[in-house]
């Protein structure tokens, strides 16, 4: 029997996507030209890169590297503050409509405050992107700023209030694998209102030189992304699913369709692509949901949705 | 690549940390220029092609390549990885990752290369690729003032055809690089010729007219500050376009 193309279609909080593949934020996220390339070329959503209230310059090269099976990074979460973000944003938004592809766009805020999340959120809702991503997560500012709001439930909580009181739009909340207990977590996000969970941000680690002497990072410590991190990702997500009823975008080392496949399996609705536009460029993502749709012909699935937290049926049951 | 084939183990684990590198000869060019040659080999890198160069406690600068065996860097001291560069001294390591992006592609009979200020370390890499490839080179030169023009001892013992401009008129012709690139594309001289190019944005943009305008073949090389270098991060977006992993070289025909 000839497979027969599958329906690549979700819904994620009541908003339909095209296919489950959007572009994670962090990478390729910087201009509203570079996000409408990467909608052309086949995202079924783009997120910015994350916004704080004022500018940011990051943390000094060497910033991004790779590593054996992946990268590390220490940005620093550069970019050109909220004013600034909201063109960037308004213009992706016009060039997302003129493209006519009903791609969605998420907006990636972050901030030093609870207080400071709450004015960005408010202040890049008035581009209209689909969706806020609040960033709580990045491992890579702890010196600066003190462990992530994402570490704990009650710090997790009052930034998603906060941002949750600050616009009408859904709210994703971005989790940090660097916990004890990510279900924990992401109980209490959906408790104080998340509308979706993210996850998950990069693994903390550290890379040293052995020539050199000293960590290669101008931070010292960074993210983990890319193939390293994949299963680290599919057990988040699992254990997220369990817990929670929101749905879930899943990232974490995807390059293959198939990847995507399993952290949907994990149970995400919607799954972030971002380092493997190393190896692909950034059409990655168009060859990602053709490589998903081969998957599911082949395995005999006719929906994308049926396979959203179906690796919970092998065992134990799951929610919903 | 048929769907869903994984990328292999050597894909997914190639190392691009660094190689670590010795200087083995530093050379002055001008009042704040010094060349480094290293006793490093990149024997598929490209004119026009840039490594990611790691100065230890200080910063990490993409910077062109003047020459794969042994690699050289021309650097002028402008800021303080330049400035900690020009302490170097024979014999000090500097880390190495690259070569990254994607450098100029010869074509044509008759190269014509243009360099403002510190765009001569690609085009004298370039240079010895086109007369090596049997190719008439033309290189103009362009500076400020005298003090700035570099290279000259070194395309001059190329061989090829040197023109020199500044904009005050100290040393050859008064003017800009562009005049002198008008003035040299006129006649009978661009049939067969191709124009390569690197140095300041405006002069870029310039080249690019004047090109579109004569329907000359145009290779531009766009500066832009780097993180990742692979195409990743963003940060050297120009127009849409990765500067890092389209270019840095342009290829307008």
């Amino acid at each position: 029997m000839k497979p027969q193309t599958p329906d690549l279609g979700v819904t994620f909080c009541g908003v339909t996507f095209s296919h489950p593949v959007v572009l994670a934020s962090g990478i390729l996220g910087t201009s509203a030209a570079l996000m409408a390339r990467v909608a052309a070329a086949g995202a079924a959503a783009v997120t910015s890169k994350s916004a704080s209230p004022g500018p940011r310059p990051g943390h000094p090269n060497p910033s991004v590297l790779k590593w054996g099976p992946g990268f590390i990074n220490a940005v620093g979460l550069e970019n050109p503050g909220m004013d600034a973000e909201l063109s960037i944003l308004r213009e992706t938004k016009r060039l997302l409509t003129e493209q006519g592809g009903g791609v969605r766009l998420i907006a990636s805020i972050f901030a030093e405050t609870v207080e400071g999340f709450a004015r960005v959120a408010e202040r890049l809702s008035q581009a209209a992107p689909d969706f806020i991503e609040v960033n709580i997560s990045c491992p890579n500012v702890a010196h600066e700023l003190g462990r992530p709001f994402a570490s704990t439930p009650e710090d997790a909580a009052a930034v998603t209030r906060a941002v949750k009181s600050a616009t009408d739009l859904p709210i994703i909340v971005k989790l940090s694998p660097n916990v004890t207990d990510i279900a924990e977590i992401a109980q209490a996000v959906e408790e104080a209102g998340a509308d979706a969970i993210a996850a998950i941000n990069t693994v903390a680690g550290m890379v040293i030189d052995v020539r050199a002497a000293r960590p290669v990072l101008a931070n010292r410590e960074g993210g983990l992304s890319g193939p390293a991190i994949k299963p680290i990702a599919v057990r988040a997500i699992y254990e997220i699913y369990r817990a929670v009823s929101v749905p879930i975008l899943g990232i974490g080392g995807v390059t293959t369709g198939e990847d995507a496949a399993e952290l949907m399996m994990a149970g995400a609705t919607l799954v972030g692509v971002g380092s493997a536009a190393y190896w692909y460029g950034p059409e990655v993502l168009g060859r990602i949901r053709d490589e998903l749709a081969a998957f599911l012909a082949d395995a005999g699935y006719t929906r994308a949705a049926d396979i959203i937290g179906l690796a919970h049926a092998a065992g134990e049951g799951g929610h919903g | 690549m048929a769907p869903n084939t994984p990328l292999t183990g050597a894909q997914v684990c190639e190392p691009l940390l660094y190689r670590v590198a010795t200087v083995v000869q530093v050379e002055e060019e001008n009042y704040r220029t010094k060349t480094f040659t290293t006793d490093l080999v990149l024997p598929g890198a490209r004119p026009g092609q840039f490594a990611m160069v790691w100065l230890p406690g200080v910063n990490e600068k993409p910077l062109s390549l003047m020459d794969r065996a042994p690699v050289r860097f021309t650097v002028a001291a402008v800021g303080p990885f330049t400035r900690a560069m020009h302490d170097l001294r024979p014999g000090d390591h500097i880390w190495v990752r690259g070569p990254f992006g994607n450098g100029y592609v010869l074509r044509g009979t008759r190269a014509v290369l243009v360099a403002g200020g510190y765009g001569v370390a690609p085009m004298y890499f370039l240079a010895q690729e086109a007369l090596a490839q049997g190719l008439e080179v033309t290189v103009v030169v362009g500076a400020r003032t005298r003090a700035d023009l570099l290279f000259l001892t070194r395309f001059r013992t190329l061989g090829v055809n040197l023109v020199l401009t500044t904009d005050d008129g100290s040393y050859g012709r008064r003017g800009l690089v562009t005049d002198a690139l008008d003035e040299l594309l006129q006649g009978e001289y661009n049939r067969g010729a191709r124009v390569y190019a690197c140095g300041p944005e405006p002069m870029l943009e310039a080249i690019q007219s004047l090109c579109t305008r004569l329907g000359i073949p145009a290779q531009l090389s766009w500066d832009r500050v780097m993180r990742c270098a692979m195409g990743l991060c963003g940060k050297c977006e120009r127009n849409g376009w990765l500067v890092c992993r389209d270019g840095p070289v342009e290829i307008i025909s």
